[in-house]
């Protein structure tokens, strides 16, 4: 059914009308424009479609766009601050955590919602948190190097 | 890292400039990189022209085909190759910048945009590096050349007493006699060629070429800005979902599209046995097509992934000798013991996070084409052939690709969406889904390896006689001081070659095509023998090797891994393989715990020594050494395909388990340097060698040989020493 829908879109409102049992994954890259949330499974088993919805790592794949109503939502586009990545993006960048990328964007937005809850994790804490999200490529050595060094930098900044 | 057992390398440096710079550089890295730079061996490399010419026939002999000097200084670097995470875009430009003596920031680069840049075959096999790159480097080093003959005539100075540094001519006698490139240049293109060509430069100068250097695409990735072919939009474009069929092999008989039909705005179109549901949302259409009632004759295959092996064996191509010497049967009398092994492979999937994608926009008897493929001039034929358009009017463009692996190299997808286009008019996406992907992958061949050896009672080697069933050449051959040994081929690398039909589904190249099978199999029976004598397996190794540079690449892996001798099992899990891949020469070494009870194993860390001549860029190979070995551990422990009659049974990561982050060991990559010999490429070699190393060390943990991969806890349960 086709019915008006609200949220906030990396910080901006955005309304559509739109059928809400359609997945939040397929509205982003279409009508939205914003392709950075990947479809890898279509299931919810591999995470490259994750976006975070209120806080919390969402797989927007299995999530109606009705469920999102009223909700804040960030997507990897919406990470990168007045032109500044942000240090989870840095970090990625600095330790190559990427190789044909198309995990990365699920990658970063599960680590800044697990940072968020978490901003001190042991390198235990983030391979639990992180082991849905699947990599074909192999980074992982390289994405838990990073998030270690982001929740480091993001520790500085707070101090700051 | 201990043990000097085995005493190499760091001692031997001959090139004091280039690697000891480079490795006190590298020391500020992590991954517990090493680089060891040693003497040169006594040995020739191959020629760089006969490599250039194995880069093909059609790859252009006009060095400006490869490259071009800006207005602003700004140099474009054309390569049909593409970037599917293995670095490419990184490496490339670093070749071209260390012939033409430009820094490297200043380099730009075009990639697998049919138009703009020079024919190319495919990014496979490693060719980047090994074969590409000597052809790139030629181009560079031409225009050098060329360069600095115009700016002779400009400056009226002789060639001789001219010098090139960053992109600038100047007088080695008065320095502030210069031009630049952009100046001699002026923005146009190069007309005169060198009157001969000049050679490339040998390691020891390089000044670019093996220093860490950053990846190009991670900001664009770690932004969410790199497009992929299914993020590509064009207006009035059509996403088409495409009916799969229950099983390979099965007919479609009839179908009734009307609830598809039914849904508003979709279009479902029937050419042959292709049906897609259209739609200008990829959902819909993929809830459309979900809707057509499609009615099938069942598949003649009857076919599973346990009688396969049964019948592959039946099947296979006549055997093909790719090498041999001595005689085997005189080998046999100088055996003390012989043992007869056979090892078996499973099919396996690619599975790339991106599944195959393409979108094919036809405009006024032309056609543009965005693909995820490793071929995109293989891409801009089949999309010409598909529109029935000559090819010259296909501009195929390629976006990045989210992981290759081998399953990118045909284009049905674009096909596809070439055809759609082609009956609707309008431009048409074609994505697959997961279980698509899956189902029409062109999985690594399952592969049959039989090999019966002997040993004398000094430990040697005496015979090999190895038989290799659709897993093809590549690797194939061994390298040890075998006096009476012979290898046999049955069928081609890609699991082809055998009766049509002996495989229930398409089958391809896979990251280290052959090779994975081959070098599990052959340094499995290695292993096998070294326990039969009862000497540890490194010492086994190199006593049973001549091959210097193996020997080398041996001793460095084992000694960085602080490898302990003992013969095996020896219940601490530690396992060693060597290898040999498209010329680079590899030692791995592993460490695993094995839960008797369970049969689960824990790989607890992995270690690579690594030769592949001279790496063009450490940073990108540690990087890829470190994926291949990540990658490698679903193979070794549990990706199998699993199939019956035409039906694929594992259709998305819930059954085909790849590697997660709770598998991963602690890794590292030792570099080592033969400058002497070509360079090779760092994308592969190391995930061939894993499954043969994970195995080794299984054994060493728990005296479980595993002759089937992957190793499941249920297969090495079933062979656990009671
Ligand atoms: S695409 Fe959503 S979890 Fe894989
Ligand atoms: S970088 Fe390729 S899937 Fe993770």
């Amino acid at each position: 059914m086709v019915e008006p829908i609200q949220f906030t879109l990396n910080g901006k409102p955005v309304r559509l009308e739109v059928d809400g049992e359609r997945m939040l994954l397929w509205v982003l890259r279409t009508e939205l424009g914003l392709t950075g949330a990947k479809y890898g499974c279509g299931e919810g088993f591999c995470g490259a479609c994750t976006v975070i919805v209120d806080g919390e790592p969402v797989r927007s794949c299995q999530a109606p766009i009705k469920t999102v109503r009223g909700k804040g939502i960030l997507t990897i586009e919406g990470l990168e601050r007045d032109g500044k990545l942000h240090p989870i993006q840095e970090a990625f960048i600095k330790h190559e955590a990427m190789q044909c990328g198309f995990c990365t964007s699920g990658m970063i937005l599960t680590a800044y919602a697990l940072l968020a809850k978490n901003p001190r994790p042991t390198e235990k804490d983030i391979r639990d948190g992180l082991e849905d999200n699947l990599c074909r490529c192999g980074t992982h050595t390289r994405v838990i190097q990073a998030v270690l060094t982001a929740a480091a930098e993001m520790k500085r900044a707070v101090q700051r | 890292m201990s043990g000097d057992n085995y005493p190499d390398g760091d001692r031997n440096e001959v090139n004091p400039t280039g690697a000891l710079r480079r490795r006190d550089f590298l020391k500020t890295l992590g991954g517990g990189l090493i680089v060891v730079a040693t003497l040169p061996l006594a040995g020739e490399g191959l020629l760089q022209e006969q490599q250039a010419r194995r880069g093909g026939q059609s790859a252009p002999a006009d060095f400006n085909a490869y490259l071009r000097v800006g207005e602003d200084g700004r140099v474009t670097c054309y390569t049909g190759k593409i970037e599917q995470g293995q670095g490419a875009m990184t490496v490339l430009p670093l070749m071209l910048a260390e012939e033409l003596e430009v820094a490297p920031s200043t380099v730009d680069l075009v990639l697998g945009d049919t138009d703009l840049c020079p024919y190319d075959g495919g990014t496979v096999g490693s060719q980047c590096v090994r074969i590409f790159g000597p052809l790139l480097r030629a181009a560079a080093a031409e225009a050098r050349v060329v360069l600095v003959e115009m700016a002779s005539e400009k400056l009226n100075v002789p060639v001789e007493r001219l010098r090139v540094k960053d992109g600038a001519v100047y007088d080695l006698a008065k320095p502030e006699t210069k031009v630049t490139y952009a100046q001699l240049v002026q923005g146009k293109r190069i007309e005169r060629h060198a009157a001969a060509k000049p050679p490339l430069k040998a390691p020891a100068d390089f000044k670019v070429m093996g220093w860490p250097a950053p990846r190009r695409d991670a900001r664009e990735k770690a932004t969410g800005r790199a497009k992929y072919a299914g993020d590509i939009r064009v207006p009035g474009m059509l996403y088409a979902s495409i009916l799969r069929p229950p099983a390979h092999g099965a007919k479609l008989k009839t179908i009734d599209a009307s609830s598809a039909e039914a849904v508003a705005g979709v279009r479902v179109v029937r050419d042959g046995d292709l049906v897609a549901a259209l739609h200008e949302q990829p959902d819909v259409a993929l809830a459309a097509a979900a809707k057509i009632k499609a009615a099938y004759d069942p598949s003649p295959s009857v076919l599973d992934d346990k009688n396969i092996f049964d019948h592959l064996i039946k099947n296979a191509a006549p055997g093909r000798a790719v090498a041999q010497g001595g005689d085997l049967a005189e080998g046999a009398k100088l055996a003390a013991t012989t043992i007869e092994s056979t090892f078996l492979n499973s099919y396996v999937a690619h599975a790339s996070i991106e599944t195959h994608a393409a979108l094919v926009e036809p405009k006024d008897g032309k056609a543009t084409a965005w693909v995820s493929t490793q071929a995109p001039f293989r891409a801009k034929e089949d999309v010409a052939s598909a529109l029935g358009i000559p090819s010259k009017d296909v501009h195929v463009i390629e976006p990045y690709v989210g992981g290759g692996f081998g399953g990118k190299s045909g284009n049905p997808q674009a096909v596809q969406a070439a055809k759609l286009a082609k009956i609707t008019g309008k431009p048409v996406q074609v994505m697959r889904t997961r279980a698509d992907e899956f189902f029409l992958d062109t999985f690594r061949p399952a592969a049959v390896v039989n090999i019966k050896s002997g040993l004398a009672a000094d430990g040697k080697i005496v015979f090999w006689d190895y038989e290799v069933l659709f897993a093809g050449e590549r690797s194939s051959q061994q390298f040890y001081a075998i006096p009476h040994h012979r290898t046999v081929v049955r069928g081609d690398t890609f699991g082809g070659g055998g009766t049509t039909g002996a495989h229930p589904f398409g089958t391809g190249a896979w990251r280290g095509p052959g090779s994975n099978t081959n070098i599990y199999a052959r340094e499995s029976q290695i292993d096998i023998l070294a326990a039969k004598a009862g000497i540890d397996p490194v010492e086994f190794r190199l006593l049973n090797l001549s091959d210097e540079r193996m020997k080398r690449v041996v001793r460095i892996g084992a000694d960085k891994f602080g490898w302990k001798p003992a013969k095996a099992p020896s219940g601490r899990g530690t396992g060693f393989a060597c290898a040999e891949y498209l010329g680079t020469y590899l030692s791995a070494a592993a460490e695993v715990a094995v839960d008797k009870a369970t049969g689960k194993v824990k790989v607890i860390r992995m270690l690579c020594a690594h030769d592949s001549g001279v790496t063009v860029n450490p940073d990108g190979a540690v990087l890829q050494i470190e994926g291949c070995f990540t990658m490698g551990l679903g193979a070794a422990f549990a990706e199998e395909v699993h199939f019956k009659n035409g039906e694929v049974k594992d259709l998305n990561f819930d059954t085909y388990q790849i590697p997660r982050f709770s598998w991963l060991p602690k890794i590292e990559a030792v570099l080592v340097e033969s400058p002497q010999f070509p360079i090779s490429g760092v994308g592969e070699p190391a995930i061939t060698i894993t499954q043969a190393v994970l195995a080794n060390a299984v054994f060493d943990a728990c005296g479980a040989r595993l002759f089937r991969l992957p190793m499941t806890p249920e297969r090495i349960r079933e062979v656990l020493p009671k």
